[in-house]
């Protein structure tokens, strides 16, 4: 079963004591061993294969020395047979046979420390994946720990303040009201400084005479009806 | 792991200096087992967004509503609708924690101030909105 399943199943399962743990410490410690072995045993394939790939490259270096070799006693075999040192030219071929050998053996070598390599390569690859998928689950269930633990603060937190939970849509309602003063606050503003515009607009039409002061209208209303009055 | 205690003085001065960005909030820290930092966003006081750290990331979470506040008739329809919108929410995913429904975001442990303050502004819009959009299925 997958971590995913089994923290789903846990949590499906729903039977679980307040603040009990749906993941529980003890496999929580396994797996980080795990994972910790999984870490050593990667690091000594790393340092394995460096040292095999340093064999394999020996190997290779003595194999090209050793076919320059051969080459070599081949040539001086060559000379002795023109110089008719039959005996002479038998010991070089011993020494090519020798060599010979030598080289078999290396070659066998590198082929050995080659596959090894191959191995080594395809087991780091293979354990830096489960290493990486290790970890992935790892994190799952330590977040699912995290969140819970965060949640049993949260909600120890809003006991101890003795504030309310308040329903969504209670929270939605204040925040919209919240929202629609401000937007009022903001339109009487508007309002306001446009009614104040309008005024001063009022007094600069009245100063510069376009329309009448509407204390000099009543002044005038009121000379009228004295003049009435005297008439 | 984030140094949760860093990230609230870090998250308080930003929450109190934003005249470029207008989004105001304030920081205060949850003790626990694990610390949670409640981030009350301007004018959004009911709904707070809550962070805690974990080894390999950042979990903001904001409550949206209790399951028993939903239609008994219309939890498959607001789940189906709950699903729909869960990739065209920017940052957010729904989820439940222990008989809450929840909009939450996840960030690595790597993120600067600003993309958790990004993170924070967006959670916050998007609550509001997931709980006007989820209306009509609550009692």
């Amino acid at each position: 079963m997958s971590i995913l399943e089994k923290i789903f199943t846990a949590i499906r399962g729903g039977a679980r004591e307040v603040g009990e743990a749906i993941v529980d410490k003890n496999s929580v410690r396994i797996f980080e061993q795990e994972i910790r072995d999984a870490e050593d045993k990667l690091n000594q394939a790393k340092r394995d294969l460096t040292e095999v790939m340093a064999k394999e490259m020996q190997a290779a270096r003595k194999i090209e020395s050793l076919k320059a070799e051969v080459e070599r006693h081949e040539g001086f075999a060559a000379q002795a047979l023109e110089k008719g040192d039959e005996s002479l030219a038998m010991e070089i071929a011993e020494k090519i046979v020798e060599l010979q050998s030598e080289l078999d053996e290396q070659e066998r070598a590198r082929k050995s420390f080659a596959a090894h390599v191959e191995r080594l390569k395809g087991m780091i690859k293979k354990t830096g994946k489960t290493l990486t998928d290790m970890k992935r689950q790892l994190v799952m269930v330590k977040t699912t720990e995290s969140v819970q633990q965060a949640t049993t603060a949260i909600n120890n937190n809003y006991a101890s303040s003795g504030s309310r939970l308040l329903s969504a849509k209670e929270s939605l309602d204040r925040i919209r009201q919240r929202q629609q003063d401000l937007d009022d606050r903001l339109a009487a503003g508007e309002q306001l400084k446009g009614e104040l515009e309008g005024e001063n607009l009022q007094a600069r039409l009245e100063a510069a005479g376009i329309v009448s002061n509407s204390n000099k209208q009543a002044q005038d209303v009121l000379a009228r009806l004295k003049a009435k009055k005297a008439g | 792991m984030v140094d949760l205690g860093n990230l609230a003085e870090q998250l308080t001065e930003r929450g109190s200096n934003a005249a470029d960005s207008g989004f105001f909030f304030e920081v205060n820290t949850i003790p626990g087992d694990v610390d949670v930092l409640q981030v009350v966003v301007e004018d959004r006081d009911e709904l707070p967004i809550f962070v805690s750290a974990s080894e390999s990331q950042l979990l903001c979470i904001a409550y949206l509503f209790r399951e028993d506040e939903v239609k008994e008739d219309a939890v498959a329809d607001m789940h189906r609708a709950m699903l729909a919108s869960n990739v065209p929410m920017p940052l957010s995913s729904f989820a439940t924690i222990d008989g809450q429904y929840v909009v939450f975001g996840a960030l690595s442990v790597n993120s600067g101030i600003e993309d958790i303050v990004h993170e924070l502004e967006t959670l916050a819009s998007n609550a509001v909105d997931a709980i006007e959009a989820m209306q009509s299925f609550l009692k």
